[in-house]
């Protein structure tokens, strides 16, 4: 029970673990452990059910559902696979939400129905080299030519880029570097120009491939041009913005699993003649877990409902809850792992994976740093 | 009957509650107990009630009579024949049905449709049926809803038995509900235990619920007859005697076209395919104290006199003695049949964890300090290989 | 074709647990779902309306006021509608009283083709409420089907589950047919459907609207009664065999024989 959820909430979430726990078995988690590659079968379905336009109104083909069912959506994914998630997450905010904020409705009929149908990949191409958490560093640049722009620039750790059909591509259309002037393009990846680094050897969330994405002289005419010149930086803030709760949410899902998968073993595997968790030291450790992920909660379904109220405040609660929830479920994990001993070092056991698919969650989505800056100026203003 | 709550003894400690099976009680604002509409009266909360604040009670209402129950006599069983042959269960009904009779000092009959099988009146007869009622028509070759539940009640209705038996089969559990509805009397599903109330004559009918978590027993006071579908392979069977006298009765279906609104085109025996592990009602595993593959070979034997299908521990898998299909545990398939038999395997907890829930658990190993046998309902130590082979004969020596 | 199915929200019963020391049943945060067999009957009816536009697909359950949640399930997988019988002189009844009670609600809805219900309940596994309403309704009945093969000439082909196989059978429509989960594979519902069945009205209707007097109704209208009911004697702790190999093995062919496992 849960003050800012409603039954409809309930029921998502009786949806989405009912698909996690029928479809995502140890079989099919293992394979995309050991291929990298992520059942087709899998993404489908999931699109059947509608995971992937949760915000997007029904007028437009969407589910009509609220920010509390969507993170719920993120939650119960990643508590059975946080590539799932991403797999899921994906279409509704880096690819889906800067056409849902700007696109117009042809780009909406063009590009969000088919994402939201599962037909359609489009990744979101903001981090550069030298401008990660600093966007304002960015280098990419698109110059206008007639009715044209031409692409140029280099950017990294693009979730889905090898293979997106389209790409958002965040670039300069102003030369000036003081002119925070950012603008937003869809670029369909088989234009002459376009290509893709090799897609990087991760630590975790193993089955989504990321890469980078290089703009050489890339021509594009400007119905590519999302919103208006100069609202890209705009544009990827509000979509970062929602992809900040569904990280908690993420983050919420796995540490959850990881505590159930600790409160097990800790029941089954004996030490000095009884169960670890009637060692007091193993059960305070699950008595901090449990408390924490139900903060975890907490803040998450607070920033979650705010947001459904339309509350000026979210931004630094979307923060907060991405900031606390990230930390503490490396933390979570990590004690699971050390609840398992050693069993919990082998790939046999579930707590290895969470371990290393938390890892990325302080990093991905403004990492833990940029959302204590946020933080702080909101509560120093 | 009815459960009554005296709201003046209700302390509202809330042990009711707790100890609703049905989730039927709740305490209200002054906390006092409130029997709900999910009550079945089973009356557990009668007895946990520390201050008897709660009573069974009688209602005149509900106590009314539908039909004069002392104009029905006699126990009969449902003789399922399927291609002519009598189902096992008809011979386990008919030796509970006997036990049951001979009880209430009344008589046992057979209730047989088909056609041509008039031979199987010996049989029923030789097994104890006093009486049997034989229905020959083409119409009842082959068991059809319509025709079974007419010709039946019909005779029912003429010849007014006081408890009626089916096996629980495909299709006894089809036909009973239909009597019972054409009867207006109650019918108890899948019944593992019967018995007479020795003051009253009337059956008292046992059967799980709640997945077997719960067991409840069931009469049927004011309506006849009494009906019971009957779990196979749980009542024990009856003792042929060729010796034994019976009559036979014929009765004379009155079957018209409206009542057969079902028709068979036809019946397909299928052989059992192989089951696999999850599904498994009996599993037979094998671990590291094989010594060798080939031991797979006995496991195999053992597995197949079951009926049940192989499993292995994840050692063996990992030598490659048998595929990991097989493995059952953590990183295997997890597991729940009714008997796990598990051979020569110490029981590392990741094996453990697959197969601690199963309902009857052997451990057969060499080591007594084996942690299997402190989970196992039933443990052997020896050596398989004498202990197996023993088995499979004990086994044999029993069926015969 | 306009179809009823008839549903029923139960107790998880794997998730049931008993108490080892007072040998009670806990329940507390043991989920209610849908009944399983009664999705494979939901799924039936939406294949049929996959097909068939046309096709509306109405829920009949019986239940406390919270199982509109179950009903909202069904709508969200793709039912059109639902209505709960739902009374306080509902209580107690046994699959007689029961099937009267929804016998006397389908008769209200009046129009139908074929009426699907799953093949049994797993919180109380009588399998008998389904073949019940039917002879009440006076409609031929299949239970126990695993395929449905055709639809023709008002009639329906289809095969019904045995031990050993299974037969084909030809029904004449209306009828009703029980599901078993071979049948099909349940879809899952979508947000979509969980958006719009939250916005749906489900009708609650008691004994009156199905004109059953009180009397007629739950604990007063069932044959059966619960004489006593108790949890299954605990498994106690296990048995060590003594004596020679053939004294234990034969043994453990007793154990297993008086546990009706073999």
């Amino acid at each position: 029970m849960n003050a800012y959820l409603e039954p409809k909430h309930e029921m998502v979430r009786k949806l989405v673990r009912q698909f996690a726990e029928t479809e995502l078995t140890k079989e099919v988690i293992d394979e995309i452990e050991e291929t990298h590659e992520y059942p087709k079968e899998i993404f489908d379905k999931m699109a059947k059910c509608g995971f992937y336009g949760m915000r997007v109104p029904q007028e437009l083909g969407g589910q009509g559902a609220d920010y509390r069912s969507y993170v719920i959506m993120a939650e119960e994914l990643a508590r059975v696979s946080v590539v799932s998630n991403i797999w899921a997450t994906t279409p509704n905010s880096l690819a889906g939400g800067p056409i849902l904020n700007e696109g117009t409705d042809e780009q909406k009929e063009k590009y969000l129905k088919p994402v939201m149908n599962g037909e359609m990949k489009i990744c979101f191409a903001l981090t550069e080299p030298e401008a990660g958490s600093d966007p304002s560093g960015m280098t990419t640049t698109a110059v206008k030519d007639g009715d044209d722009y031409i692409l140029n620039g280099r950017k990294c750790f693009i979730t889905m880029a090898p293979i997106a059909d389209y790409a958002i591509v965040f670039a300069r259309t102003n030369p000036d570097p003081k002119a925070r002037e950012i603008s937003a393009f869809i670029v369909d990846m088989k234009l002459e120009g376009v290509s893709t680094g090799a897609p990087e050897k991760k630590m975790g969330v193993i089955g989504c491939p990321t890469s980078d994405v290089i703009l050489n002289n890339v021509r594009v005419s400007k119905d590519a041009l999302l919103g208006e010149e100069g609202s890209g930086l705009r544009n990827a803030l509000a979509t970062l913005d929602v992809g900040r709760m569904a990280c908690a949410a993420q983050a919420v899902g796995v540490a959850e699993a990881a505590l159930e998968e600790a409160i097990k073993y800790s029941k089954e595997r004996k030490q000095f003649g009884k169960p670890l968790c009637k060692h007091q030291a193993i059960a305070f450790m699950l008595a901090d877990m449990a408390t924490e992920v139900e903060a975890m909660r907490g803040l998450l379904y607070q920033a979650a409902w705010m947001k459904d109220k339309g509350s000026k405040e979210v931004g630094k609660f979307a923060s907060m809850a991405k900031y606390y929830c990230a930390e503490k479920a490396n933390e979570i994990c990590g004690k699971a792992v050390q609840i398992h001993g050693g069993y919990g070092f082998m790939k046999d056991y579930k707590v290895e994976r969470f371990y290393r698919d938390a890892r990325v969650m302080t990093i991905y989505e403004g990492t833990s740093q940029v959302q204590q800056m946020v933080i702080s100026r909101a509560i120093l203003k | 009957m009815a459960i009554i709550v005296k709201t003046n003894e209700c302390k509202g400690c809330g042990l009711c509650v707790k100890n609703c099976p049905f989730d039927a009680i709740a305490l209200n604002a002054d906390r006092k107990a409130v029997v709900g509409a999910g009550c079945t009266e089973c009356g557990k909360c009668v007895d946990a009630c520390p201050f008897k604040a709660i009573e069974k009670k009688s209602l005149a209402a509900a106590e009314k009579k539908t039909v004069n129950i002392h104009d029905y006599h006699g126990v009969w069983v449902f003789a399922e024949q399927r291609g002519g042959k009598l189902m096992n269960v008809v011979i386990e009904l008919l030796g509970e049905g006997r036990k049951l009779a001979d009880e209430i000092g009344t008589e046992l009959c057979a209730v047989l449709l088909g056609e041509n099988v008039k031979g199987l009146t010996d049989e029923l007869i030789g097994y104890g049926a006093d009486k049997v009622y034989y229905a020959d028509a083409p119409e009842l070759k082959s068991y059809t809803t319509d025709a079974y539940t007419k010709v039946i009640y019909d005779a029912i209705n003429e010849y007014k038995p006081e408890i009626v038996l089916l096996g629980a089969t495909h299709i006894g559990r089809d036909l009973g509900p239909c009597l019972s509805v054409q009867c207006e009397t109650g019918l108890t599903a899948d019944c593992t235990k019967l018995g007479i109330d020795p003051e009253d004559k009337k059956i008292q009918q046992t059967r799980p619920a709640f997945g077997g978590n719960l067991m409840a027993t069931i009469v049927c006071p004011n309506n006849r007859p009494q009906m019971s579908t009957v779990r196979p392979g749980v009542m024990a069977k009856a003792e042929f005697d060729k010796n034994h006298k019976g009559t036979v009765i014929e009765l004379k279906p009155s079957l018209k076209a409206e009542d057969l609104r079902v028709k068979v085109l036809e019946i397909i025996n299928s052989v059992e395919n192989q089951v696999s592990l999850t599904d498994a009602k009996i599993i037979v595993s094998g671990g590291m104290g094989l010594g060798r593959p080939e031991g797979f070979e006995l496991i195999q034997k053992l597995a197949d006199r079951l009926g049940g299908v192989v499993g292995s521990s994840r050692a063996c898998v990992d030598a490659g003695w048998i595929p990991h299909s097989h493995q059952v545990g953590q990183t295997g398939t997890t597991v729940k049949p009714d008997i796990y038999i598990a051979c020569g395997i110490s029981g590392a907890i990741q094996h453990v964890a697959g197969m601690k829930e199963s309902g009857y658990i052997v451990a057969i190993n060499k080591n007594e300090a084996a942690p299997i046998f402190e989970i196992a309902d039933y443990g052997i130590v020896g050596d398989l290989y004498e202990v197996i082979p023993a088995f499979i004969e004990a086994l044999d020596a029993k069926n015969k | 074709m306009k179809i009823i199915v008839c549903a029923k929200q139960v107790p998880d019963t794997t998730e049931v647990k008993i108490d080892p020391v007072k040998g009670t049943l806990i329940r507390d945060g043991v989920p209610s779902i849908l009944n399983p067999d009664d999705a494979n009957a939901l799924e039936a009816a939406l294949q049929i309306k996959d097909a068939d536009p046309d096709t509306t697909v109405t829920i009949v359950s019986m239940g406390p006021p919270q199982a509109t949640e179950m009903i909202r399930e069904c709508l969200a997988m793709g039912a059109d509608n639902g209505i709960l019988l739902s009374d306080r002189a509902f209580g107690g009844a046994d699959t007689i009283a029961t099937s009267s009670q929804i016998a006397a609600a389908i008769r209200k809805i009046a129009d139908y083709d074929i009426i699907f219900a799953g093949r049994q309940a797993i919180d109380g596994d009588t399998a008998q409420v389904g073949p019940q309403i039917a002879r009440r309704l006076g409609l031929p009945v299949v239970t126990y089907v695993q395929k449905i093969r055709e639809f023709k000439d008002g009639k329906v082909i289809v095969e019904r589950q045995l031990e050993d196989g299974y037969e084909v059978l030809e029904v004449q429509m209306p009828c009703l047919l029980t599901a078993v989960k071979e049948l099909n594979t349940p879809r899952y519902m979508t947000v979509h459907g969980i958006m719009d069945a939250y916005k749906a009205d489900i009708p609650v209707w008691n004994h009156d609207d199905l004109g059953l007097a009180p009397e007629c109704c739950g604990l007063n209208a069932s044959p059966t009664q619960v004489l006593r009911s108790f949890t299954p004697a605990p498994k106690g702790k296990g048995e060590m065999a003594a004596g020679s190999v053939k004294d234990m093995t034969e043994t453990l062919v007793d154990r297993l024989n008086e546990k009706h496992l073999i």
